[in-house]
């Protein structure tokens, strides 16, 4: 499948199932007889379209996953052809998509969490099939990210996501508070993303190309502005989507006023390309200045990670509980990129997926619970156990992979971030270990108040969960949790496969940099 | 003798349109046909410029170098027909309102073309002053042609502060005649490298006098405080016509001028500086003041001055060798997606106040249900003026900042990217009111199916935003013939 653009494909095909979705008439429209001969009303023809789609792109990125050869570093299956020729001016953009050992698993864990954010919205009754198209712009906006090789391309997908994200808040979001959660997610995306675009345009003007591969290698010191200036500039950009502490104060808000599966999306994905970018472009394009900022970015890791968690303890709201867990865990990510070796960076992807499948199943289960209770106040939850025992169960499960259990996935990426860290970085990891002691006391905290506890008459009349499109996400979610905690080396491989250069890059301008320092004095 | 006649070809069939509409004013009533005539004449003086192209005309001069027809000016014939043409068909509505004077209404629109495309198309500044001139008086009327409370206010300050921008103008070039001895800009450019350095401080001060007569026209801070007023009382067709095609030929006059008479090294160092600090004054202004409007058309104005701060940063970005043709490019593509974004946003801003008479953000609550098609089309104008994705804007946007760093001036990329993110605060705010907000009383109703825009005005809405998108995903067919089209400059 060499010539084949399968990652086009892949990458184009839920913008396609959106479209589709458009044309799914209302009333009285001509396209009604294309779609005459699916069954049932407009929602029920939306959502099937919708999983469809979805479905069969997570099936194209589950064959490139298993066909992805492992041996061969370097980009895959990539796609390249020129797209803006301006080349006597240095404006020449490229069309150019390719898949390697660290895009590879955030593309599959893309769209197995698009594929469940769909079931779990089977009951989306406002204007379903808008929802749907949304949704399917958001995945291909972030594959999009995951897969681009050309700066500019990257920042085209990247500012893509912006306008499905902000309807899809503030459209199906919840609470009063919507419109101000989305309007405030876009600002704060737009300010960080403005400065990563100077910070694009300085490295293509100097290299010449805006191409990653050619980027890597070139000569960078006559830059316009001090490389050190163009690191933090796009720095900002991936430390409001990680997101680091200060620049995280839209999560929390977002989280809570979006509907059930755009939190899924947005925890399980959306904040993973903040730390993608830091692995992908930060620390491959500029190894030079990474090596020397790996102590500000440890702090600020364990910073994040300490405050974040300490906020967390103090939330009253179940859902804002579990987006301010998120700010602790990102900033495991940072953690482990500050560590600089193969260790700490491939242990920072891991914590990607692994975070992004285990809060992906917490908000799974929350927006279900709220679903049912239509109150996330912990204070107003008690025994849920007793009448709910499926629920209760999963959200235990998922309670105790985010606390990082030994054998499910959160604590191999947690132990890896520890051990990269703690030979690099001692007294800040050791804070950061706080981290994980504050998240076991609020998890086991919240859980004990709002699954246990004696009965509550109120919530005697809850259903269980027993619906197929409520069983088949979480079941799916807590196996792979499983899977890659008892056999984690599926994904570890191909991320320390795909860090190495990376380290290696990183090693060299630490050595470079202490030759300097020692053939000065 | 055609000869050099010929070159005029493209704005002779405009005047002489213009003048058989003043006439047939008398006696024909229709406004199809009227209209139909101006739109003739455009496509006609478009043709005709076609037919010069076809010919090998390219780069000849007429005139002793008034007139140079070549792929600079041929660049904004197009353009300025293109905005005239929408134009026409924007003003479908308004026409039906001045049933005596449709005819010197469409004639004032085809002079005041023919005055931009000759702005375009000059090399002399007697030329560039006669040709403003003949622009700016039809302009005049044309904004009050309301004789309303509003429309006689705006034109009265557009009046008054026009005419006081032509005399600073005229003060600026005057200066240039006597201290170079010539009205032709390549023989000033040619005098001033012959002058040694003497001049230096009075050249500069005589740019700076032409910077803000054109800076003027163009509606860069500090000379835009006309802008809001003239374009709130002016029909909304002109404000339209404003706003893009009277933008754009100030910006070609400005790239020539300084281009090619003062190009100077030493001097276009100095005023490149100037134009960036307008640049990122206009850019502040425009965006902080636009974020407070409630009423739509106050918006467009504001941001149109923020817009065309983003265009002077093309202007700054000379200095740094082959930043000079890069510059002047990314102008021009970027003028290209302005032009169809902002006729696109105001096309509806028409459109809606037919149907509901407000120009106020609040009204359009609901819009995105209702209308979903002309909520669509203002969305994505928006979204390109914003410059994200997949739009025009968003490339333009990104080729002027990267203009300004490769020029070394990347302080004024990180001005203009700040800006972008206060600007999306404002154009989230139609957005949000069309698609989000909930809609109360008459709002909420769904609308009657005499809802669509007339035929003209439907087409027009579509290629423009059928232009916001291909020129988007397509970026490169403009950005060719916008470095071909400056490539003239460079000599």
């Amino acid at each position: 499948m060499s010539d084949f653009p399968i990652l086009s494909i892949l990458i184009f095909l839920p913008i396609a199932g959106a479209l589709l979705l458009a044309l799914i008439p209302g009333q009285r429209v001509p396209t009604d007889r294309l779609f005459a001969w699916v069954p049932g009303d407009q929602q029920a023809r939306a959502k099937w379209l919708a999983l469809v789609v979805s479905a069969a792109t997570l099936v194209i990125s589950l064959v490139l996953f298993i066909d992805f050869d492992h041996g061969r570093p370097g980009f895959q299956y990539t796609d390249t052809f020129t797209w803006i020729d301006a080349d006597d001016v240095g404006f020449t953009v490229r069309y150019a998509f390719g898949l390697d050992g660290l895009s590879a698993p955030l593309v599959l864990l893309t769209t197995f969490l698009t594929t469940v954010a769909v079931l779990i919205s089977w009951r989306i009754d406002l204007r379903p099939k808008e929802y749907f198209a949304w949704l399917l712009v958001l995945e291909t906006s972030v594959l999009g990210v995951f897969t681009a090789l050309d700066l500019l391309v990257f920042f085209l997908f990247w500012e893509l996501e912006l306008i499905p994200m902000f309807l899809l808040i503030s459209t199906w979001g919840h609470g009063d508070r919507r419109h101000y959660s989305a309007i405030k997610f876009v600002l704060y995306t737009v300010f960080g993303s403005a400065f990563m675009l100077v910070g694009f345009l300085i490295l293509g003007a100097e290299a010449g190309s805006f191409d990653m591969r050619d980027i890597r290698g070139a000569d960078l010191a006559g830059a316009v502005l001090p490389l050190q200036a163009v690191f933090a500039f796009i720095l900002i950009a991936f430390a409001v989507k990680l997101p680091v502490v200060p620049l995280h104060t839209w999560l929390p808000d977002a989280h809570t006023d979006a509907p059930t599966a755009v939190s899924v999306l947005l925890a399980g994905v959306l904040l993973k390309m903040g730390g993608y970018g830091v692995l992908r472009l930060l620390f491959t394009l500029m190894p030079d200045v990474g090596a020397d900022a790996d102590l500000a970015l440890a702090i600020i890791a364990a910073v994040s990670i300490v405050y974040g968690a300490i906020i967390t303890i103090r939330q009253t709201d179940l859902k804002r509980l579990v987006a301010y867990s998120s700010v602790s865990h990102m900033g495991f990510v940072l953690l482990g990129v500050s560590a600089l070796g193969v260790t700490g960076l491939s242990g920072a992807a891991m914590q990607l997926v692994t975070h992004g499948l285990i809060t992906g199943l917490l908000f799974v289960v929350v927006g279900l619970v709220y679903d049912r209770t239509h109150t996330r106040e912990i204070a107003d939850m008690r025994g849920m156990a007793h009448y709910m025992p499926l629920l209760a169960a999963a959200t235990v499960f998922a309670g105790f992979a985010s606390l990082g259990l030994p054998a499910l996935a959160g604590f191999v990426a947690e132990i890896t971030i520890f051990l990269g860290a703690f030979a690099q970085h001692e007294a800040p990891t050791a804070v950061a270990l706080l981290g994980v002691l504050l998240a076991a006391g609020y998890m086991l905290y919240a859980l004990q108040r709002t699954m246990f506890g004696p009965r509550d008459e109120r919530w005697s009349h809850l259903p269980d969960i027993g619906a197929w499109w409520e069983t088949a996400p979480i079941a799916a979610l807590v196996a792979a949790i499983v899977l890659l905690g008892v056999y984690p080396s599926i994904v570890m491989d191909l991320f320390e496969a795909a860090v190495a250069p990376i380290a290696d890059g990183l090693a060299l301008a630490a050595d470079s940099a202490e030759a300097a320092v020692s053939g000065g004095a | 003798m055609l000869g050099e006649t010929n070159l005029l070809g493209p704005q002779l069939v405009l005047m002489c349109a213009g003048a058989f509409l003043l006439i047939a004013d008398l006696f024909i009533k229709r406004r199809g046909l009227l209209a139909g005539t101006a739109a003739a004449a455009v496509l006609g003086s478009v043709a005709y410029s076609a037919i010069l192209l076809a010919d090998g005309k390219v780069g000849r001069e007429a005139f002793d170098g008034v007139l140079v027809f070549d792929h600079f000016a041929l660049f904004f014939q197009f353009l300025l027909a293109g905005a005239a043409l929408v134009t026409i068909a924007a003003s479908w509505e308004t026409l039906s309102r001045i049933p005596s004077r449709r005819g010197e209404y469409l004639a004032l629109i085809l002079f005041s073309v023919t005055g931009l495309m000759l702005l375009a198309g000059t090399r002399d500044l007697i030329g560039i002053f006669v040709a403003l001139e003949l622009t700016s008086l039809s302009q005049y009327v044309l904004v009050g042609f309301h004789k309303d409370r509003l429309g006689s206010e705006a034109g009265l300050k557009y009046l008054l502060l026009g005419a006081v921008a032509s005399a600073v103008l005229l003060y600026g070039m005057a200066m240039l005649l006597g201290l170079t001895g010539s009205t032709n800009l390549p023989e000033i450019a040619a005098a001033i490298a012959g002058s040694g350095d003497g001049q230096f401080e009075a050249l500069t001060f005589a740019a700076v006098f032409l910077i803000a007569g054109f800076g003027f026209k163009a509606a860069v801070a500090p000379f835009q405080m006309w802008v809001p007023d003239v374009y709130t009382g002016a029909p909304t067709a002109i404000a339209a016509f404003l706003s893009v095609a009277s933008k754009a030929a100030a910006f070609a006059v400005l790239i020539r001028v300084f281009f090619e008479a003062l190009g100077d090294d030493l001097l276009s160092a100095d005023w490149s500086t100037i134009f960036a600090i307008l640049a990122a004054l206009s850019m502040f202004v425009g965006n902080v003041l636009a974020i407070q409007q409630s009423n739509i058309k106050r918006m467009l104005a504001y941001s149109s001055v923020a817009q065309a701060g983003t265009v002077l940063i093309g202007l700054a970005a000379i200095s740094a060798g082959r930043g000079e043709l890069l510059g002047a490019s990314g102008i021009l593509f970027y003028l290209a997606g302005y032009t169809v974004s902002n006729l696109a946003a105001f096309l509806i801003v028409i459109v809606v106040h037919e149907k509901i008479g407000s120009f106020q953000i609040d009204d359009y609550r609901g819009l995105g249900r209702r209308a979903p098609l002309l909520a669509g089309v203002l969305a994505l104008a928006l979204i390109s003026l914003t410059g994200l994705p997949p739009t025009a804007g968003f490339f333009g946007k990104l080729y002027l900042f990267d203009t300004a760093i490769q020029s070394g001036l990347a302080w004024l990329a990180v001005i203009g990217v700040v800006n972008t993110a206060i600007s999306a605060a404002y154009y989230i705010r139609p957005i949000k009111a069309m698609f989000i907000d909930e809609p109360a009383g008459e709002l909420a109703r769904p609308i009657p199916s005499s809802w669509l825009p007339s035929p003209p005005l439907a087409a027009t809405l579509a290629l423009t935003a059928a232009g916001v998108l291909v020129i988007g995903l397509v970026p490169g067919l403009i950005i060719d013939v916008a470095e071909e089209a400056v490539g003239v400059l460079l000599f």
